[in-house]
């Protein structure tokens, strides 16, 4: 199991962030390293030049809206996210985040408790978020048990490796 | 206690007597579709993984309908890659470039039926809850792990359920109720829930309306959006596959999150303002605006239905200069309807492009982009920033017959004004 606890530095983004912001329709068939490239550019041109892995984007509500494209959350794992924290998360891009190991937390509030470049500490098992800056502690809620399973085997396909004996 | 419809049909796909709202379950998958942006990853990843072949080749579809005809090399390599997997894995429901889009195959084409648990790489499978089947995208490693095993974990959802009363005025198309739908309660209103949607209105509203609804139902976050079972279900299948259906839906005292009665009676027609689906206002705050492009297609709205109501509003008229119209039928035997029975000749005689069956520029891939600054008007699913083209593109996104009156002013128009005012 990996560890509970993640730390890093908030990149803050709105409500409604679609699928075609974070994967833009124009690139749907290039490669990762092509589809990355593109991430949030409309919103927030800086972001992929200067996004560090293990850096946490801290979002509005129903984020990753849109498209079922699971580049949307693959896109974000390969600039290294580390995780989103959001006040809601559209239904099938928490499902692809957990597919592909990338940890979510819902928390209400929490859009409003940080800014861009502040220090975030998320406890994935509890839930409880905290603002190291500013010292703001919220309660998100935690993952249920069935997802964070998923997450800690590092994705769907780990588990589907493993059923296999692969 | 009784059981919602996605409590039933996921009980049903899970071997349960019974289960209730908030419930993990594994459910086997009665049908896996797969369309032209995923579907050669998703075989690529189960090769690489090690699985031979998938769960049951004849409950996999795989549609050609995103990059259709191929506009790039890159997409004609991928589709054919596409095509080497189909024989390969010996999938029979093929369907490619140009037979249509999946979300209108799927139905048209008799593979779908009440109570089956769908599940797509398409965040529209959502649609085919207007034949009473539970229809939910996925991603691709999800898809990977359903073809795998045939099985795929659920959280059963809550549900929200829309008792909708009262005739639609002239004029106005379950489009505008969707709409209307997003609008009033929001794009994340049924976040990781399913809704139902009934009432008296609906027993009147035709299969084609129905997949419209449905459809949307993924633009307030639903993970379900379903019509319970009824007569039209059962000549719709009549007619598409040949066995009809019993009556299939929701137990009378199935428990709901929230119950909201809706008339429909006065309401008039609505559209989606850029760049979110739920920023919805009534055409008459909204006409006037000068656009760019008109789309009449889409999964929403590519039916035969639609493309007649806009050749109603079109008919011996001419779209405004400037103004271009795309017209792309949802399917082959759409276009074949339509052409046998005048309704391109009239759309043509207007000034409208016919483009081959497929999603046209709806998911901003090719066909009809849209340049800086300018502005379009759609009957498709979504105006997100860009979406079609340029960021700094507008969409607004409303039904056929708004669509097709907008282009003949070449500004956002009231297809009502139309009658009174056709000497302008």
């Amino acid at each position: 199991m990996t560890s509970d606890v993640l730390a890093g530095k908030v990149w803050r983004f709105d409500h409604d962030i679609s699928t075609d912001l974070l994967s833009p329709g124009a690139y749907a068939v290039d490669s990762v390293e092509v589809r990355k490239q593109h991430v949030l550019e409309s919103v927030n041109p800086s972001f992929v030049s200067d996004v560090q892995p293990g850096d946490v984007l801290v979002v509005g509500r129903n984020f990753g809206c849109g498209s079922s494209r699971e580049t949307a959350a693959e896109n974000l794992v390969a600039l290294g996210v580390a995780c989103i924290v959001a006040e809601s998360l559209a239904r099938i891009f928490m499902r692809n985040a957990v597919a592909l190991g990338l940890p979510v937390v819902v928390c209400p509030g929490v859009h409003e408790s940080f800014d861009d470049g502040e220090r975030i500490e998320i406890d994935l098992a509890s839930g409880r978020i905290v603002n190291v800056d500013t010292g703001a502690e919220l309660q998100g809620d935690s993952l249920p048990p069935e997802m964070r399973e998923i997450l800690a085997s590092g994705g769907i396909l780990a588990v589907l490796r493993a059923q296999a004996g692969r | 206690m009784g059981m919602t419809h996605a409590e039933k049909l996921l009980a049903s796909a899970a071997h349960k007597p019974s289960v209730t709202a908030g419930e993990f379950v594994v459910a086997d998958i009665d049908l896996a579709l797969l369309h032209d942006i995923f579907a050669a990853q998703v075989f690529d990843l189960l090769q690489e993984v090690g699985v031979p072949n998938v769960f049951d080749p004849e409950k996999t579809v795989v549609v050609v309908d995103h990059l259709v005809p191929a506009p790039s090399a890159a997409a004609a390599a991928v589709h054919q890659k596409i095509r080497s997997h189909v024989a390969r894995l010996g999938i029979n429901a093929f369907y490619d470039a140009g037979e249509g889009i999946c979300h209108q195959l799927l139905p048209e084409q008799g593979h779908v039926r009440p109570g089956m648990l769908i599940v797509g790489t398409d965040s529209h499978t959502t649609t085919h809850g207007a034949l009473g089947a539970g229809g939910t995208g996925i991603g691709t490693s999800d898809m990977v792990y359903a073809l795998a095993t045939g099985r795929l974990w659920f959280r059963v959802p809550e549900t929200i359920r829309f008792e909708m009363t009262g005739d639609l005025l002239p004029g106005v198309s379950w489009k505008d109720v969707i709409l209307h739908l997003a609008g009033r309660f929001g794009s994340d209103a049924a976040q990781y829930r399913a809704m139902e949607f009934g009432g008296s209105a609906v027993k009147n509203a035709n299969m084609s309306s129905r997949l419209t609804v449905a459809n949307m139902a993924v633009e307030m976050g639903a993970k379900f959006g379903l019509f319970a079972a009824d007569e039209v279900t059962d000549a719709y299948l009549r007619d598409h596959g040949g066995v009809g259906s019993e009556p299939y839906g929701p137990d009378p005292d199935a428990e709901y999150e929230a119950v909201h009665e809706i008339s429909l009676s006065d309401l008039p027609p609505q559209v989606a303002l850029p760049n979110e689906v739920d920023r919805v206002s009534s055409i008459e705050d909204v006409a006037g605006l000068t656009i760019n492009q008109a789309f009449i297609g889409s999964c929403t709205n590519g039916r035969i239905e639609d493309l007649q109501a806009a050749a109603a509003v079109l008919a011996g008229k001419h779209i405004a200069p400037g103004v271009r119209l795309l017209v792309v039928p949802a399917s082959r035997q759409i276009l074949q309807e339509a052409l046998e029975t005048g309704v391109i000749a009239t759309l043509v005689d207007a000034g409208a492009s016919v483009l081959t069956p497929g999603c046209g520029p709806c998911f901003g891939g090719h066909g009809g982009l849209l340049g800086p600054g300018e502005r379009c008007i759609g009957t498709h699913n979504r105006n997100f920033i860009g979406r079609m083209g340029s960021a700094d593109a507008e969409i607004y996104l409303g039904s056929p017959a708004t669509v097709a009156a907008s282009a003949l002013r070449g500004r956002l128009a009231d297809p009502r004004d139309l009658e009174v005012n056709n000497d302008e």
